[in-house]
């Protein structure tokens, strides 16, 4: 089986610095997977609470190189998510902060590096061997779908980010994204492959300890979602002194086009590079990336496929589009395709559903030089701050929960439509005094922030004469 | 109304808290106050003391006392 991080790698070379200025070796990564190792039984399902700290890392690594399938959640939730999924589960470790020790139950084995090993009681079930790492992504339901990656999928992802942005062992990157977030963990997973170093802090850009960490640490690289690269705008980024910091990702959703060009125009001109990428957690994380030669002029595409991987573009007839500039749905292949989702327990015994091959949902076209462009999306869902939501998930939430106790009554009842753009959702609702309880109700149920969520009263939710939604009108009065 | 006033409004209503919550309200001290409620929350004073916060001042701006003690030793706001 291959590992995350090969034997060639000194084992005294540095992986990782933490913001609290410790130091670990590629040999201490190794020490704290071996002793771990003592404590885990092969054949269970453990649930990884999240953060950017040493502890949290070395037990992915763990988990992730012993072969004990793994959850990845954020560990700043509150416990209701993590509460439910626990239930429907039914994981027998769970690794957490230990502050954080007796939240679920169960007892501790041991700790580690501010993190606690908890063992609980649980029956025995079926995992599909190959399934390494559990991601979390919107569901249907309320609670999140899991993708279920494999070890393959994970190393070959790695590989093919560290060729395209040429990752050395002289690499230090910063994690300004979370771990449990798949490109987050894609930054992780690509530098320790390498040798490289990773600065690891839960600090945001917003933070003056995030950039005195960066400094003082000289950090690489910087990775962003749109809205990171927002902030970086607003701090004015470019007259910041960080001359070792020369190359910055963007991926997690569309940057604006002015702002994409702006950072790839304001970078090559003090030496830096930025590199537009687009993935997906059901491929693992990077489909593509702009090759940085090109970024001035197509500053606008996702580029082109990662090494080791395939775009092509569908009709809707299924039949494949081989002119350019011709929409169609987007299909990845690669080494990199998840085995598919899991709902449900049962759904972590079950083999490959996708064989490779991911109908990305996104619809694009290619231009005559062979750069991709994302120009829809065949269902209704848009990206918070680099998470996918489906809006008819949501919709369905909604109507399922019991908000008007008097609706009954007054033969009137609530009636909801949810319409969206990046970073925003709205929910047209046709009666007002509601706001907050929707709002808490589905930050609760998507572990997304209050604000992800806009209540705006309408009289009456537009529909045809079949009674369907008018989404169209609707997104008309997002604008 | 006064500055501090003023001041404690725009905290109120971008977090949406309480004024007896602010003392002593530090960034992720609420939930409204993670990276995105910093953004908006300093657009609003920028914009209510007709102001630009330098980036120093943005990254340092980190409990309801320490943006008072940058507005006023920096832009001379009087508290």
């Amino acid at each position: 089986m291959r590992t995350l991080f090969p034997d060639d790698i000194q084992s005294s070379s540095i992986a990782v610095i933490s913001d609290d200025k410790r130091q670990y070796s590629y040999q201490d990564l190794r020490n704290f997977t071996s002793y771990l190792g003592q404590f885990l039984n092969k054949e269970a399902l453990v649930f990884c609470l999240c953060s950017n700290t040493i502890g949290s890392l070395a037990g992915y690594i763990a988990f992730l190189e012993i072969g004990i399938p793994a959850v990845m959640l954020d560990s700043s939730k509150d416990a209701t998510i993590v509460k439910n999924l626990i239930d429907i589960y039914q994981p027998r470790y769970i690794w957490l902060p230990v502050e954080r020790i007796s939240e679920f139950g169960g007892h501790a084995v041991t700790t580690l590096l501010e993190y606690a090993l908890i063992e609980r009681l649980t029956d025995e079930y079926a995992i599909n061997p190959e399934v390494a790492l559990l991601l979390t992504t919107s569901g249907s339901t309320g609670s999140p779908k899991l993708v279920k990656l494999t070890k393959n999928n994970l190393l070959s992802n790695a590989e093919s980010i560290a060729k395209y942005l040429n990752i050395t062992e002289q690499e230090r990157a910063i994690t300004s994204l979370p771990m449990h977030y798949s490109f987050g963990l894609s930054v992780i997973n690509s530098h320790l492959l390498k040798g490289a170093t990773i600065l690891l802090t839960d600090k945001a850009v917003i933070q003056k300890e995030f950039w005195s960490f960066a400094k003082e640490a000289e950090a690489t690289s910087l990775s962003g979602v749109p809205y990171t690269y927002e902030m970086l705008r607003r701090l004015r980024f470019f007259n910041m002194e960080l001359p070792k910091l020369t190359t910055l990702t963007q991926a997690g959703g569309k940057l604006n086009a002015t702002l994409a060009k702006e950072f790839i125009d304001k970078s090559r001109a003090c030496g830096k590079r930025f590199i537009i990428m687009y993935g997906q957690t059901e491929a693992t994380a990077r489909m593509s990336y702009l090759p940085e030669a090109v970024s001035a002029e197509k500053y606008a595409s996702i580029g082109i496929a990662i090494p080791g991987g395939r775009f092509s573009l569908i009709d809707t007839n299924g039949e494949v589009i081989t002119e350019a500039e011709t929409d169609g749905e987007l299909i990845y292949e690669g080494p990199n395709v998840s085995l598919g989702y899991a709902e449900s327990i049962t759904d972590l015994a079950t083999g490959d559903t996708n064989h490779g091959v991911l109908h990305t949902g996104d619809i694009a076209r290619r231009d005559a030089d062979g750069f991709y462009y994302i120009t829809g999306r065949m269902k209704r869902f848009v990206k918070i701050w680099g998470n996918r939501c489906n809006l008819d998930a949501l919709e369905d939430l909604l109507k399922s929960a019991k908000f008007d106790s008097t609706s009954g009554s007054q033969g009137l009842s609530l009636e909801f439509a949810v319409a969206g753009v990046d970073d925003l959702i709205t929910v047209f609702v046709t009666k007002e005094g509601f706001e907050s309880d929707i709002k808490s109700f589905l930050s609760e149920k998507t572990g997304l922030n209050t604000r992800a969520f806009s209540i705006r009263k309408i009289n009456e939710i537009p529909k045809n004469s079949s009674g369907k939604v008018q989404y169209a009108e609707l997104q008309k009065l997002l604008n | 109304m006064t500055n501090k006033e003023k001041y404690a409004n725009i905290f109120c209503e971008t977090l949406e808290i309480e004024a007896d919550k602010l003392q002593g309200l530090q960034y992720q001290g609420t939930e409204l106050w993670d990276s995105v409620g910093h953004m908006t929350l300093v657009a609003n004073l920028e914009e209510a003391f007709d102001i630009m916060l330098d980036t120093d001042d943005i990254i340092d701006l980190s409990s309801f006392e320490k943006g008072m003690e940058i507005l006023s030793k920096n832009y001379n706001i009087e508290f």
